[in-house]
């Protein structure tokens, strides 16, 4: 982990979100801060340890194969939706 | 019936059986007790009172028939505003869900309802549980009832608030590295976050799944009990709840005060060193020092991996962040940037809009962490150390049955005072995140007052299942002293 220089527009790309400029600027710094703090982390040597994704063991947990049904009825999510038409959630043009 | 909303659960639910009062006089003196403070305290983004009524009408109605459902029949619950309730708004502070109302109940307030309970209010927290001290709400800061221009910590702050000033007698909230613990800590309330996997996360609105955990704020002990008895138990809709056997938490306190067994309690050096505020040092030491005298055995421990814990929990914890809220997207249910001319035009400016500044810092974060380049750098390399931490703990609970630590490093503090440094805010956790990362439960206690009449809190860390454990030794102390009783001046 090296002393990290984060591009703050490639990563708001990667997360769908829309930063003002004063946003990515204030955010540059912040982010900085923070990794430069991370560093802390270097300071183990971690080859041989095993990750830990969860507290607990956490498995499979299966369900009999039978059709569960619809569990909220098509009028809720339509009225859910911001903009809807016909029973379906309107969205603009996705194939060009 | 104006002094009802400072009971406790025991004195509340003998005065309803015994017909003193009514649950519709509770929630009454409930509802005329928010409107008298709740303009200073502001603890809730909303509340719909009538609703509250009717659902007490209901529990008189059931009492009347002896046909009463459990022990919360009749008293009211306060919610924090990320778990579903069906019909009620469910906002996570955010402007992302300004207009959202739930479809369905969260298993723990399916169980509250079977209990009977009154599901009330929404209670402020920071913008999708992230932050310590609700300045990153949409809906405005909630206050501190002890010093009002100070914070009341967070993600839970309203559910903390609103127990401490008198608006609610109990309340849910959530905790992924200290959300309940540390207002509970800033408040002067008792908080708990249970082990991970007890409690169903069904209808929780996901920040960090590997951390999140439901638990109780409450005035004291025994209702912390209660209530937690209320919420515990498998669910299969959570594939990482726990079949494990549940405990009746109140009982077991009873019949510890017959016989109070002594435990061996751990006092981790790391976490009593610099940054440690003087007079909470003070405090939670005297209370040790209490433990002491009661026979209780004290042990200096070591946790050689706390200083890690905080870059660890941030990055684990953005990193599931930034997963769990690329759903909010625009598309099927939350806030819709208008004028939007392509469908990654409402993505990016719905998201935009829709998050704070906060869950934005946190979504970059997060997705900066899993980049291509520097996933093994930073995610697997803090997931690999979570490991090590988690045996920190094993290793210490091999010597001592719980651990006694501060909360937090400093009393609450001023509102704007950290808001504009993440890095400083982030540091505020260090005494309670490593409790999330290696799924164990913990509760922070009242242990007095600092000179300027703000709250200090005590955290009792316990063993996988511990709860019990953690539950008697608080209550030890609880009713041997008069913490529990103080109160703000509102």
């Amino acid at each position: 982990m090296s002393k990290a220089k984060i591009d703050i527009k490639y990563v708001a790309k990667l997360a769908r979100v829309q930063l003002s400029e004063l946003e990515e600027k204030k955010l540059s710094v912040q982010m900085n801060d923070i990794l430069g703090y991370f560093e802390k982390l270097n300071s183990i040597d971690v080859k041989d340890i095993q990750p830990m994704a969860h507290a607990q063991k956490v498995q499979n947990v299966w369900r009999e194969g039978d059709i569960a049904g619809s569990v909220l009825p098509k009028e809720l999510l339509e009225e859910m939706a911001p903009e809807s038409r016909d029973g379906q959630v309107v969205v603009p043009k996705v194939v060009e | 019936m104006s002094d009802l909303f400072y009971s406790d659960i025991a004195f509340l639910k003998r005065g309803l059986k015994q017909k003193d009062f009514s649950s519709v006089e509770l929630m009454k003196s409930l509802i005329n007790r928010t409107n008298l403070v709740e303009s200073k305290v502001k603890a809730f983004i909303d509340r719909d009172d009538e609703d509250a009524l009717r659902q007490a009408a209901e529990s008189d109605n059931r009492r009347s028939k002896n046909m009463t459902l459990g022990p919360l029949d009749g008293i009211p619950v306060g919610i924090k505003d990320i778990l579903a309730v069906k019909g009620q708004p469910l906002r996570c502070a955010s402007k992302m869900l300004d207009s959202y109302i739930s479809p369905y109940d969260a298993k723990c307030i399916e169980q509250l309802k079977n209990a009977g309970a009154i599901i009330w209010g929404r209670l402020n927290m920071d913008e999708f549980a992230m932050g310590s001290s609700t300045e990153h709400s949409a809906y405005g800061t909630t206050s501190n009832p002890w010093k009002l221009d100070c914070i009341p910590g967070g993600s839970s702050g309203g559910s903390a608030a609103a127990v401490a000033s008198g608006e609610v007698i109990v309340s849910l909230g959530t905790d992924t590295g200290g959300s309940i613990r540390q207002p509970a800590a800033f408040c002067g309330v008792v908080g708990m976050k249970p082990t991970y996997g007890l409690v169903s996360r069904y209808g929780l609105v996901a920040f960090a799944s590997s951390l999140d955990q439901i638990g109780p704020f409450a005035r004291n002990v025994k209702d912390a009990a209660i209530l937690l008895e209320s919420i515990v138990g498998y669910d299969p809709k959570d594939s990482t709840s726990l079949k494990v056997p549940t405990e009746n938490y109140l009982s077991i306190l009873e019949e510890s005060v017959k016989c109070q067994k002594k435990y061996t309690l751990g006092v981790p050096v790391e976490f009593f060193s610099k940054g440690l505020d003087i007079e909470i040092k003070e405090k939670v030491y005297k209370a040790i020092e209490w433990y002491q005298s009661q026979g209780y055995i004290i042990k200096e421990i070591s946790l050689p991996h706390s200083d890690l814990c905080v870059p660890v929990y941030y990055i684990i914890a953005t990193a599931e962040a930034s997963s769990n809220l690329a759903r909010f997207d625009g598309v099927r249910y939350t806030h819709r940037s208008k004028d939007i001319e392509s469908i990654d035009d409402l993505f990016f400016r719905s998201r935009g809009e829709g998050f704070g500044e906060e869950v934005k810092r946190r979504i970059i974060l997060g997705t900066y962490v899993l980049s291509s380049g520097y996933y093994d750098a930073y995610y697997l390399r803090a997931q690999k150390i979570r490991s090590l931490i988690r045996k920190d703990f094993d290793k210490a609970f091999q010597e001592v049955d719980a651990i006694i630590t501060p909360t937090t490093p400093t009393p609450a503090f001023i509102e704007g005072e950290k808001s504009q440094d993440p890095l400083s805010m982030y540091l505020n956790d260090i005494y309670t995140i490593s409790v999330n990362l290696a799924g164990l439960p913990a509760l922070s206690l009242p242990v007095g007052l600092t000179q300027n009449k703000l709250p200090v809190g005590m955290q009792i860390i316990g063993k996988v299942f511990g709860e019990s454990d953690i539950l008697t030794i608080a209550h030890d102390f609880e009713i041997n002293h008069d913490y529990k009783d103080l109160r703000p001046n509102l």
